[in-house]
């Protein structure tokens, strides 16, 4: 199985739902150079991360190279309740792409 | 069971609710659904970046916004940055690290069921301010705050 590319966690409160995660990603910023050959090591970094509840889009982050390696992000989602179902997903500047669902708990 | 006709009645559903969202006018397609502002990222100067993001390269000090950083990093690769305000209408929230070669980190784009809080975590090539930026019925309003980097998390 490949490894697993985001672990996302919702909480449920009064009135609303924290979300919390975090993406499994390099975050290479292009700027770096490898230490053995002294190449520049190219930039793959995500760039867009999107966070629905039930299948609308509540936020949208986007990222630059500034992000630490294994982004953690959480936001919080007003009038999420228990059992709602929340989407993150992330892209970045390869055009790689993954997603998971969760649901508020 | 017809497997594609599953999938057509879920598609159509999906499509219809993105459709009702946008009349709505809580998903203008220009505020949620646009394309990741490169120019804005790839910039090195600051207030240019701020002006192609959020059309303004000067924005209002408040206390209104917490930010919150550590005072002093010891790893510059790893800075947590939480940013929180009692604004109301936030439209997005952005976060600047003056000194990095790229000074935009992040920019969240909230709709209206999102409350206004961000908390993530970032790189700092050395010392710098941060600068949290936040929209809010077309306003800017901003906090700063200097990290102190012990050991810098860019290059290498």
């Amino acid at each position: 199985m490949a490894k697993k590319k985001l672990k996302v966690r919702a909480s449920g409160k009064k009135g609303y739902a924290v979300i919390k995660a975090i993406l499994f990603h390099p975050m290479e910023t292009g700027l770096r150079k490898s230490k053995e050959t002294g190449q520049v090591i190219p930039a793959h970094y995500i760039q867009e991360v999107s966070v629905k509840h039930n299948d609308a889009e509540v936020i949208k982050v986007n990222m630059g190279i500034a992000v630490s390696k294994n982004p953690y992000l959480s936001v919080e989602i007003d009038g999420a309740a228990k059992g709602d179902a929340i989407t993150i997903g992330w892209l970045d500047n390869l055009g790689e792409e993954a997603s998971t669902n969760v649901k508020v708990s | 069971m017809n497997n594609q006709r599953r999938s057509f009645l879920r598609n159509s559903m999906a499509g219809g609710l993105v459709a009702v969202s946008v009349a709505s006018g809580l998903l203008t397609p220009s505020r949620v659904l646009a394309a990741w502002p490169k120019a804005a990222f790839d910039s090195k100067d600051t207030k240019k970046s701020m002006k192609g993001l959020l059309g303004s390269e000067t924005f209002e000090e408040t206390n209104k916004i917490k930010l919150r950083t550590p005072d002093i990093a010891e790893n510059g690769s790893v800075v947590p940055v939480t940013v929180k305000t009692k604004i109301t209408g936030v439209e997005s929230i952005s976060v600047f690290a003056l000194e990095n070669a790229r000074p935009l980190a992040i920019s969240a784009n909230m709709s209206a069921k999102a409350r206004p809080v961000l908390a993530t975590r970032i790189k700092l090539g050395k010392t710098s301010k941060v600068i949290a930026v936040v929209r809010a019925d077309g306003k800017l309003y901003g906090a700063t705050k200097t990290v102190k980097v012990t050991l810098g998390g860019c290059g290498g």
